[in-house]
């Protein structure tokens, strides 16, 4: 697709985004990808550090209030990015808002996620949201892989408009261990720390 | 000669002479045993490859012409500025007048030598740059390190984008009798930085005993720079015929040019470990990163204008 290459080829430009395997090697195997989220690259960041074979079968997970809020948007994500949409708002309470990744997951898919949730300044991840916590209990054959995303809060910080182009480099770690019984808060910053490992 | 013809010899030369460096890699990577030779001979045959690319790149936008040629620079400062700037500790509230140096800095000095005026090339950086960036920090109230930031922030920009936009703007040099050949002594002066360089690095792995500056740079000797320097000038001095320059200018030309490559690369060394980095990056495999190659140019380029536009303009 002509506008992933464009997104890929800009974001590779700008920032480089050049990938480092620290505890994993690149695999076909079924994965969920989860890093620190800072800025509006963060997604072609990752995305583009992947090989073009693995690209193909991982899609990055995004907010649908915001990029499914109009055309243009809805077309660069679905189109140049293959997102799964997620709500963040919850209208009908009775719906479960990860059955979209639920279903891209039993398709065999990989995801990519941001379990923060929204964008921070800093360049270590606060406290993470309790999906991925559901999704690992729910697929406990994937793998768990962390991910730091260096620098990038640095170049497209919160409320700016044009990028800063700094080198960011993209750290894959070693998939996280399944512990057994282990509780929903524990999990959750054993997740985080995986990702603060990498910084 | 005309010009088309001395670029030919040139570009053949230039490829002779990395054939006999790919040949000398191969033959290396056969004899060696010990695992440091390993590492040496890699990172050698690594730099190799990496000249063919950047000569290929450098010839075919000389080819293209001068539009090309500054393009090409331009892209080169704005690589150069991404690696002096990711290694800079900056806040968030520089991120306006970073942008600025990105995407208006740039554009405009290399425009400013598209359509030749000289006057306000040479002042954009330094004045308007100068006063225009700390401005833009400063509206954001934020007052922490201020004077570092910004002083770290204008030395990258006029490293990288100033004094290296000094390459592409000797084509805007009229020099009496040299009309169309201007890209040749930008090819020449590259050369020679170049050769410098490289054989600084051969004489010092071979001859290599006295260190110069140990804490700063402590790869270069006093007898690779002797055997480099050197080695330069009479290279400087070989090419005279595609210079503007007799033969003993030609050689003067190239020592000033030499001795400046030095001392870039010994400042920059200073930055780089003031920095807290070995390399400036890893863009260009073998060398390190974009300044790492050119951080003797951007101290000669400057110098190398101001005399060649000195002595040898009317």
């Amino acid at each position: 697709m002509w506008l992933s290459k464009l997104l890929i080829g800009l974001v590779r430009i700008l920032v480089g985004a050049s990938p480092r395997w620290v505890g994993s090697t690149p695999s076909q195997a079924q994965r969920i990808y989860f890093a620190n989220h800072s800025s509006h690259i963060d997604t072609v960041a990752l995305w583009s550090a992947l090989p073009p074979d693995l690209r193909t079968r991982t899609r990055p997970v995004a907010a649908a209030d915001y990029w499914n809020r109009d055309a243009i948007r809805r077309y660069v994500s679905l189109k140049g990015l293959n997102v799964v949409f997620i709500e963040r708002t919850r209208a009908d309470h009775s719906a479960d808002p990860l059955q979209p990744l639920v279903e891209a997951l039993e398709r065999g898919d990989s995801l990519i996620v941001f379990p923060e949730g929204t964008r921070h300044m800093q360049a270590l991840p606060g406290p993470f949201k309790a999906g991925l916590f559901h999704l690992a209990a729910r697929f406990p054959d994937v793998e768990l892989v962390p991910v730091y995303l260096e620098n990038l809060h640095r170049c497209m910080p919160k409320g700016t408009v044009f990028p800063v182009p700094l080198i960011c480099t993209v750290r894959f770690g070693a998939a996280l261990s399944r512990i057994a019984n282990e509780s929903k808060a524990a999990f959750l910053e054993r997740a985080r720390e995986a990702v603060v490992e990498l910084a | 000669m005309i010009a088309q013809d001395k670029f030919f010899w040139l570009t053949g030369g230039i490829a002779a002479i990395l054939l006999v460096a790919s040949i000398a890699g191969w033959l290396l990577g056969l004899r060696v045993k010990s695992e440091n030779g390993r590492a040496v001979v890699d990172n050698l045959n690594a730099r190799v490859r990496a000249w063919w690319i950047m000569v290929v790149v450098f010839a075919v936008a000389f080819l293209l012409g001068k539009v090309a040629t500054i393009v090409m620079f331009a892209l080169v400062s704005f690589f150069a500025l991404r690696e002096f700037l990711t290694l800079t500790p900056t806040r968030g509230s520089d991120h306006r007048a970073l942008s600025l140096a990105f995407f208006i800095l740039i554009p405009v000095q290399y425009y400013l030598i598209g359509i030749e005026w000289y006057a306000l090339f040479s002042i954009f950086v330094p004045v308007y740059g100068f006063l225009l960036l700390p401005s833009l920090s400063a509206l954001t109230q934020d007052a922490e390190h201020f004077l570092e930031r910004n002083a770290k922030i204008h030395w990258g920009v006029m490293v990288t984008i100033y004094c290296i936009s000094h390459v592409p703007a000797l084509l805007l040099l009229d020099i009496p009798g040299y009309a169309g050949q201007n890209a040749l002594l930008l090819f020449y002066m590259l050369l020679v930085v170049q050769m410098s360089d490289v054989l600084q690095y051969v004489f010092g792995k071979i001859f290599g005993k006295t260190k110069i500056a140990p804490v700063v740079s402590p790869s270069k000797t006093v007898e690779g720079f002797v055997g480099g320097a050197a080695g330069a000038t009479l290279i400087g001095a070989g090419m005279w015929w595609i210079t503007p320059f007799t033969p003993l200018q030609a050689a003067g030309m190239a020592f000033v040019t030499v001795l400046m490559g030095f001392l870039g690369g010994l400042v920059l060394s200073a930055v780089k470990r003031s920095l807290g980095a070995k390399d400036w990056g890893t863009m260009i495999k073998g060398h390190g990163g974009m300044m790492d190659r050119m951080d003797s140019v951007s101290f000669a380029a400057p110098i190398f204008f101001h005399l060649t536009r000195y002595f040898f303009t009317p």
